[in-house]
């Protein structure tokens, strides 16, 4: 009893700073992009002044919206909150774990993208239709490639739990796995992709003919318009912590150990920070792809994926 | 020295590894410029994993190829392409023959082709690093795909010679690199190789207007 308490503890802990922490890391990634670009930026807390402003305006309904319209925001932050649950960030100990897997958690990510998507072709206005499809169409290939992105790191530790995933590569001896090289390449493009990041959707841009992520919620306004917002800083979060759990997760608590809980804060701060920056970069240093590029560069996440299963049997079976 | 004795071996294949996705890599690339940018990388990278294979084996002979594969492979080659393509004045978008997402396919195939048929050698072998073979097969197969599914000239080239890389890293996976005699010999023909392809490069930019392979398959003028 008292084991599954402090897991408890643990899972609710980590839900809250996920929740509270997303719009932050949001800043951050912002912040860095405007250092790097020389200006001064809006500061680290600006997305959270945005939620704040959001919430207190009053929400403005097209006539024939469904009620699909306006439960959409709320059920796609649940999903991404749920998702961020499953992740283990601090430590492995996490009850939620044992009822959902890595497969799940795509699922979860699934059905979130499913939810937008229909909300954007709810109203019917030609720009959520557009953005809907756009969204499908990168959806539709980025998922298998996450998916063989996660099958790699399942191979290597024989369970698609990500917090058994976590112990075996953090917690057993250091070995160098090349076949996580190529998921890890992989999975940065697929990450880049799923989060509307530059070299396939811009989030600073309402250019109707390249925007992807920002024509499906443009009916959106007032806490509707905040909790999707709220929740793309969510995906965000949930996408660098998996990130980190699969290819940095040096830090992260083994099961039950409090002090290596309150020990793995600081490191998965540090960590975000870079992995922020690190993205910040690669916005500043890429160009924005033709929409029709977009198949051909999600295509090589996947094959790469697949190069990394095919590496793990040569190199590690 | 313990730790090259744990991770010697590991850091090898991981070596490998990034080669094989360098390879890939240019498979999918359009510009000539970044062909190019790959070819010294994966010149880099052999260099790391032939020294790392001269520390775990203590072979000394190694280090010189090591030594040659840095001096050729990542300073003059790289410097002599980057010089032919400033006075061809070529940084344009590379043609593909096949269009990319279907020579990726291609390249997976070979990928799988090329470890199945390393499995049975590597067994035979062994050096620390038999489990790299495959890989290095995979590169030869994928450079080669570069070569022929490119129709300009300078990809073609390098093509070839990130297919000599292949073929160099193969040499240390499977029996610790040739002998010295043969690995400068084969150096220098690479280096003449570029020299004689930089002065066909011209030539057939003068004859046809254009560096596309294409215009040699005519024999007759029209």
């Amino acid at each position: 009893m008292n084991a599954s308490l402090s897991g408890l503890a643990a899972q609710f802990t980590e839900l809250a700073l996920a929740v509270l922490l997303a719009p932050l890391l949001t800043g951050w990634v912002n912040q860095c992009r405007a250092w790097l670009q020389n200006k001064s930026g809006p500061g680290l807390l600006q997305p959270y002044r945005l939620l704040g402003k959001l919430f207190q305006k009053e929400i403005v309904l097209a006539t024939n919206a469904s009620p699909l319209f306006r439960a959409a925001p709320y059920l796609i932050f649940g999903c991404l909150a749920l998702a961020a649950a499953i992740v283990p960030t601090l430590g492995t100990d996490l009850p939620l774990n044992a009822a959902a897997d890595a497969i799940a958690l795509v699922g979860l990510l699934a059905l979130a993208r499913l939810f937008i998507s229909l909300a954007g072709m709810d109203v019917g206005t030609a720009f959520g239709t557009l953005g809907a499809r756009r969204e499908m169409l990168v959806g539709f290939l980025a998922e298998p490639a996450l998916l063989m992105v996660l099958f790699t790191a399942s191979l290597i530790s024989q369970s698609t739990s990500l917090a058994t995933i976590v112990e075996t590569l953090a917690h057993r001896d250091f070995v160098i796995y090349p076949s996580l090289a190529f998921a890890g390449v992989a999975f940065t493009m697929v990450s880049l992709a799923e989060n509307a990041r530059i070299p396939v959707d811009n989030p600073a841009t309402h250019l109707e003919l390249t925007m992807i992520h920002e024509a499906m919620i443009l009916e959106y306004s007032g806490r509707h318009l905040a909790m999707v917002e709220w929740a793309a800083s969510l995906k965000l979060f949930v996408y660098s912590c998996m990130g980190l759990a699969l290819f940095f997760p040096w830090g992260v608590a083994g099961g039950g150990d409090w002090l290596g809980i309150v020990l793995a804060l600081p490191a998965l701060l540090a960590k975000l920070a870079v992995g922020g920056a690190a993205l910040a970069l690669i916005e500043i240093v890429s160009a924005k792809m033709r929409i029709f590029r977009a198949p051909e560069f999600l295509g090589t996440a996947f094959l790469l994926a697949v190069l990394a299963l095919l590496v793990h049997v040569l190199l590690e079976g | 020295m313990p730790f090259l004795a744990h991770y010697g071996t590991q850091l090898i294949n991981l070596c490998a590894a990034v080669l094989l996705l360098l390879a890939f890599t240019m498979l999918t690339q359009r510009r000539i410029l970044s062909l190019i940018h790959l070819y010294t990388a994966q010149g880099l990278v052999l260099f790391a994993s032939t020294v790392l294979v001269a520390l775990v084996t203590g072979q000394a002979e190694l280090y010189k190829s090591a030594a040659l594969t840095l001096a050729l492979k990542v300073l003059a080659l790289p410097w002599l392409l980057h010089f032919l393509i400033r006075r061809l004045n070529v940084k344009w978008d590379v043609e593909t023959l096949i269009n990319i997402p279907t020579t990726m396919l291609i390249g997976i195939v070979l990928v799988i082709l090329a470890f199945n048929l390393a499995a049975p050698i590597s067994r035979l072998a062994g050096t620390v690093t038999r489990a790299t073979l495959g890989i290095a097969m995979a590169s030869i197969l994928l450079s080669f795909l570069m070569m022929i599914t490119r129709s300009k000239a300078v990809p073609q080239v390098i093509g070839f010679l990130s297919m000599e890389n292949g073929l160099f890293f193969a040499a240390t996976a499977a029996v610790y690199g040739m002998p010295f005699v043969f690995e400068f010999g084969i150096a220098f023909d690479v280096l003449v190789a570029v020299l004689i392809m930089g002065v066909f490069f011209f030539q057939i930019r003068e004859r046809f207007d254009s560096l596309d392979t294409r215009h040699l398959e005519r024999l007759k003028e029209h």
